[in-house]
């Protein structure tokens, strides 16, 4: 049905502290579609990129990607699948003592041979593609500077550069813009989404914020209490489905009297 | 309004402070049987034939020799024993990086999925590693140097041998705790794009541990220079030898001359040591 795209089915995932992070989550994602996951704090939003990452083993279904079942495989074949996986952090995890240039050029480590990837720390053996995937995301002035010299935007812009040069067939990125002001936000979103577009990649966000999911995503999957409480098209998601994903019994929010005269979605997250 | 009464724990108790308290207490039960054990007695430096007997050894130190000769075979020494020390930590590192690898959970695949925990079997694999850390570090270079006299004969050869085994033990154990100590984010991300473990680990893991494991193999290197020259005591050449024949020939000088020698010796590793610290983090 969908040879190279994604496929969950009957997923469950149970943390090592005995949480159920996923219940029976079932998923088909086409090569080259775009999805949004929204949903509140602590829905699973995350566990369930990392686990398409696989960074987490399901406790029972079956995970399939590009046509294969990715625990089925032997660990240098699963290696090899996750080259083709580009994650995105939300903090990045990146040595603050490591210099940009390494940091973006180290996406491409699943791809190059050891001796390359070696020769690269002494010698930075891209620059040019490093300094091309920065400029997308406007940093490439930061190439030479060190990590820990950035703000946390262009730390994340930073992680975000570093996917786009792996160039992978599947983009996973958990919460990509939270640390960054909104124009810079929708601009980002922009550079991700165009680039799967061009490249017929898959692209899996987790947001925060609903307007921007709404905006740059044609399809949008609702997570709550892990579980997937709505999956439809963007254009189709009206103010019933947010009601019921973000309601909340234990937050009692008052609303200010303001808040009824503004528009639409001011009421759930925004970036 | 936010019901953060419901989260309050309802005891304000700190949990820890009672295994706290039992440890301090056993620390301090078991010091005195320690002392008991140890035959510590301070009294004895205030005993009059002692006192006496240790100051004319130590009035002898005075003035440190100068001779052009004795200046001369000292820089020898020096040199040698320096030397000695290079060679033996160069040759430690060869064994020492490879088995801390091997050791360390840092490079594990299978801890990637499972919250840094590798499987069993794997874990079972590294204690033979683990294993032949121990035995290479137990056993004290003096013992090493003892043992190689006798295989090469009197000479500098057997100071190495015995400095690069003793010390891949210690290296290798403290890089492989190192290596798990430092934040093991950035490499997870690598491996989870793909990446072989050792391009991972050059990416991920050297960057944040460098610095401490410069400044952890300088400091070894400065052991090692004092281990030479107890080994020298043995005939393992370098300062020690001299220092071995100057005592017993009581030249007090000369031992003064040598001490001083060494003194420079370690203020210099200590300053090596900053300088690459200042440089690396």
């Amino acid at each position: 049905m969908n040879p190279h795209g994604l496929r969950l089915s009957q997923i469950s995932l149970t943390h090592g502290n005995g949480q159920l992070a996923l219940r029976a989550i079932d998923l088909q994602v086409n090569p080259g579609e775009r999805l949004a996951i929204i949903g509140p704090s602590g829905a699973g939003k995350t566990t369930l990129l990392r686990l398409l990452a696989t960074g987490l083993q399901p406790s029972s279904g079956q995970y399939e990607l590009f046509g294969v079942a990715a625990w089925a495989l032997s660990a240098r074949q699963r290696q090899r699948l996750r080259a083709r996986i580009g994650l995105i952090h939300q903090a990045p995890p990146l040595p603050p003592r490591q210099r940009v240039v390494t940091t973006v050029l180290a996406g491409k480590l699943g791809q190059w041979s050891l001796p390359k990837s070696l020769l690269s720390l002494l010698h930075p053996v891209d620059p040019a593609g490093a300094a091309a995937a920065l400029g997308r995301l406007d940093l490439a002035d930061k190439l030479f500077e060190r990590c820990d010299q950035l703000s946390g935007g262009q730390l994340q812009r930073v992680g975000i550069a570093r996917v786009l040069y792996q160039a992978p067939e599947l983009i996973l990125a958990d919460e990509p813009v939270s640390a960054m002001d909104p124009v810079l936000a929708g601009h980002t979103l922009s550079v991700l989404n165009q680039d799967a577009i061009n490249r017929g990649a898959t692209l899996l966000a987790s947001l925060h914020a609903v307007d921007l999911a709404l905006a740059y995503f044609p399809r949008i999957i609702g997570v709550r209490e892990g579980r997937i409480l709505f999956d439809r098209p963007a254009n189709a998601v009206g103010q019933p489905e947010l009601d019921a994903l973000y309601a909340n019994a234990q937050l009692q929010v008052s609303v200010p009297e303001t808040a009824a005269t503004a528009p639409l979605n001011l009421r759930y997250p925004q970036c | 309004m936010l019901n953060f009464a419901l989260r309050t724990p309802t005891t304000l108790r700190d949990p820890a402070a009672l295994p706290r308290m039992a440890l301090t207490a056993l620390a301090l039960l078991l010091l005195w049987p320690g002392l008991r054990l140890s035959e510590l007695d301070l009294t004895v430096f205030f005993q009059d034939a002692s006192g006496s007997a240790m100051g004319s050894f130590l009035s002898a130190f005075w003035p440190p020799a100068h001779q052009p000769e004795f200046l001369q075979l000292l820089v020898r020494a020096t040199l040698e024993t320096l030397a000695i020390a290079t060679a033996g930590i160069a040759l430690a590192l060869l064994l020492a990086i490879p088995a801390s690898l091997l050791v360390s959970r840092a490079l594990s695949l299978s801890a990637l999925t499972r919250g840094g925990r590798p499987v069993w079997w794997a874990q079972l694999l590294r204690w033979p590693v683990r294993s032949g850390l121990i035995v290479l570090r137990s056993v004290p270079e003096i013992v090493w140097a003892l043992l190689f006299v006798r295989a090469v004969g009197l000479g500098p050869t057997a100071g190495v041998l015995a400095i690069a085994i003793t010390y891949s033990g210690m290296l290798g154990k403290v890089y492989g705790e190192i290596f798990e100590s430092v934040d093991p984010g950035p490499n997870r991300a690598l491996l989870l794009a793909g990446s072989s473990r050792l391009a991972a680990f050059c990416y991920g893991v050297l960057p944040n541990a460098a610095a401490e494991i410069v400044s952890y193999t300088v400091y070894r290197w400065e052991c090692a220079i004092r281990a030479s020259v107890i080994m020298g005591f043995v005939g393992a050449g370098g300062l020690g030898q001299q220092i071995d024949l100057s005592i017993r020939m009581f030249a007090g000088g000369e031992v003064a001359s040598m001490l001083l020698t060494f003194l420079l010796l370690v203020l210099l590793a200590d300053g090596l040591s900053r300088w690459l610290r200042e440089r690396l983090t």
